[in-house]
């Protein structure tokens, strides 16, 4: 393993060359699995490195997320959002009207297009918030292939509706009571089955965390976003954004839409970690912002955890963002410096929710109202005659019990 | 030091058996009983001894050893007092070899080279690291070559013959051959399944062969003391200190009890059937 702590090597002249053949992003990302898993993790970089350049594979992909996903997602100018906060023009980047609600089918619908293409006849799948669970069970069903999901027990009772989603998509949610029974404790239960069914079965990673190949292969599926956000900006407004923002938990929201813009360096690259309670009371799930470099999952990365290298559990309103870590890429462009990691609390958030609902009609997702807490301060510090774009990665009315019960409402 | 675990395998060939291999969870139930566990395996029949440092993410254990970790960490076990529970065994034994296994974050945390160093002082003879394939392993490797320990592999039914090369490299003491596809304490070991496997890794490693993962009872471990040079058990340990402490029964007794049992199957195993 490396050094936990990377030396500051300064600016590469392409971040898009990572990661490199040994799954790195500088001293982060990598394979740190069981070896009865290291067989299958091989076989699986290879397919993918395979199908990611084979036109006919790619193509079936555009397919489906033309006719099945429903891209292109519009970019939509929030004129009232713009106006309410008097900074830079806000637009908003519309992953929630995706089927399923959430950016998470981009990934889905390339991941089960590869596993039908390795031969695999079985899914398993981890989910927080549900969305990434539900959006594997779409698929799953779309293509016929049995489907189980791990979620956290605490998860399953908080996000009872995207329980009975999955369930009526066929899937089967088995609750983890293991550990502290959230995100990272589905994770692990997901590996354990992983490394019991080696032969039949595939994990389906919902986010760009994870061993090599997943953070590459997870965010070069979610990469659509950032490219079409690219080409929309242009035909709008006839040049790139200042900034691009998304909340981040694993992130791969977030790094789908800023890895088409890596090697702009005048496109700030901002991302949202969830602060929960507040930075200073230690009940948070801001993996850069308030931890330290360490391996958990197959992968180097910034982690909540104590003094021993223990994991912390994570703290936040939001089960989509409730994570100890975060993708290996957000550390490497953390610590180089291409891209800057704010919070948001668990406050800030349900006001961000509340005022995109009154302002623009639209409810957000938890998690993606973590980045419009921030965007106006944000819009501000670009200026007036600026251009933002907010991934909007999610639909929130899977979280409307929630944000009743914070508000004293019963729904 | 290397040469502990070289002579302990050298002498059991000399007797012509197996030798047991118990795992026990450092800090489990607490530091206190843990380590007076830890000082009664030799006398109870243990050969060479696995001591699991505890970890929050144990991602390769079936329930059984998750929770022995969450007790051992609930009661406040952290690396730092398990070295010092080897250490603290090392003052009356200086034979019987001992097998640090756990997870990389710990190290991560605590340095590698710094690690291996303290590791040696206290008395470690080998390292098992779960989560720490060959392709990640060169630094601690070169940190465990520097102070004299073993880097002790796991190979799997998934490693095959084109793989076995790369997982065996650098690899001293023995090899750890996971005998089912799975998590710890779960599927149960088959031993006619697993002698071509363990013939295969011997070949290509020129070491011992340590056989875990799902061995249980006496009869399991006599069967695979026939055709291994080490068996494992680690879940049915750890399950008694579980049970123990549900019922208010001497812990330290009962594991060592069962350590006895199963010690004495291993011992017998090649003169014919228990």
């Amino acid at each position: 393993m490396n050094a936990p702590v990377p030396p500051h090597s300064g600016r590469p002249n392409d971040y898009t060359a990572y990661p490199d053949a040994q799954g790195r992003f500088g001293a982060f990302g990598g394979q740190y699995v069981p070896e009865t898993l290291m067989p299958l993790v091989h076989d699986l970089t290879a397919a993918w490195g395979a199908a990611k350049v084979d036109p006919a594979f790619l193509g079936e992909l555009q397919g489906y997320l033309t006719h099945y996903v429903g891209r292109p997602s519009p970019l939509y100018f929030a004129s009232r959002l713009t106006e309410h906060f008097g900074g830079a023009k806000i637009y908003l980047k519309r992953e929630e009207l995706n089927h399923t609600g959430s950016h998470k089918i981009n990934n889905c619908m390339g991941q089960i297009l590869l596993a039908m293409r390795m031969g695999k006849t079985r899914i398993i799948a981890e989910t927080g918030a549900g969305q990434h669970g539900v959006a594997t069970a779409t698929v799953c069903a779309r293509f016929g292939l049995p489907c189980v999901v791990y979620m956290g027990a605490v998860d399953v009772e908080r996000q009872k509706p995207n329980v009975f989603r999955m369930n009526l998509l066929g899937a089967e949610v088995r609750p983890v009571t293991s550990g502290s029974a959230t995100l990272k404790d589905a994770m692990n239960e997901a590996l354990r089955d992983w490394v019991t069914n080696v032969h039949d079965t595939y994990y389906l990673i919902g986010t760009a965390a994870g061993m090599h190949p997943y953070p590459e292969m997870v965010r070069d599926f979610q990469a659509v976003i950032g490219r079409e956000v690219r080409e929309q900006m242009m035909a709008a407004e006839g040049r790139l954004p200042d900034a691009v923002v998304a909340c981040v938990g694993g992130g791969s929201n977030a790094i789908g839409l800023f890895h088409p813009f890596l090697n702009d360096e005048g496109v700030k690259l901002i991302g949202v970690e969830a602060a929960g309670s507040g930075m200073d009371t230690g009940r948070h799930a801001a993996a850069i912002n308030g931890g330290r470099p360490g391996v958990l999952h197959g992968n180097m990365t910034y982690l909540l955890q104590d003094k021993d290298g223990q994991i912390e559990e994570a703290h936040s309103i939001s089960a989509g963002l409730d994570y100890p870590g975060i993708g290996p890429e957000h550390s490497w462009l953390h610590d180089v410096g291409r891209a800057t990691y704010l919070t948001a609390t668990d406050a800030e958030s349900l006001d961000a929710y509340m005022l995109l609902s009154k302002l623009e009609g639209i409810l957000p997702a938890i998690e993606s109202a973590h980045a419009i807490a921030r965007i106006g301060e944000i819009a501000r510090d670009v200026g007036k005659d600026g251009l933002v774009v907010l991934n909007l990665s999610g639909r929130g009315d899977k979280d409307v019990a929630t944000v009743a019960a914070h508000l004293g409402r019963t729904v | 030091m290397r040469a502990r675990i070289e002579q302990r395998f050298a002498a059991l060939k000399a007797e012509g058996r197996a030798a047991f291999v118990p795992y026990v969870m450092a800090g489990d139930p607490d530091a206190a009983t843990a380590l007076a566990i830890l000082k009664g395996l030799p006398a109870a029949g243990a050969d060479l001894i696995e001591v699991g440092f505890p970890f929050s993410d144990p991602m390769a254990e079936g329930p059984p050893i998750q929770r022995a970790a969450q007790r051992a960490l609930a009661a406040g076990m952290t690396l730092k007092a398990t070295l010092e529970a080897i250490a603290a065994f090392r003052t009356a034994d200086a034979d019987t070899p001992v097998i640090l296994m756990g997870y990389t974050n710990p190290l991560v945390t605590w340095g590698i080279e710094a690690f291996a160093r303290d590791a040696a002082a206290a008395g470690v003879d080998g390292m098992i690291i779960v989560d720490l394939p060959p392709e990640e392993a060169g630094p601690l490797a070169d940190a465990l070559d520097a102070n004299d320990i073993s880097l002790i592999r796991l190979a799997t039914p998934t490693t095959d013959d084109r793989r076995l090369p790369v997982v065996v490299r650098r690899t001293s003491g023995f090899v750890y051959y996971v005998s089912v596809a799975g998590v710890t304490g779960v599927k149960e070991a088959d031993a006619s399944a697993v002698a071509p496997h363990v013939e295969r890794v011997r070949r290509a490693s020129g070491l011992p062969v340590a056989v875990g993962f799902g061995i249980k009872t006496p009869e399991r471990a006599s069967a695979i003391a026939r055709v291994a040079d080490a068996v494992v058990v680690g879940s049915a340990l750890v399950d008694e200190v579980a049970e123990a402490v549900d019922l208010n029964e001497d812990v330290t007794g009962r594991v060592l009890s069962k350590v006895e049992a199963l010690a004495k199957a291993v011992r017998l195993a090649r003169r014919g059937p228990v």
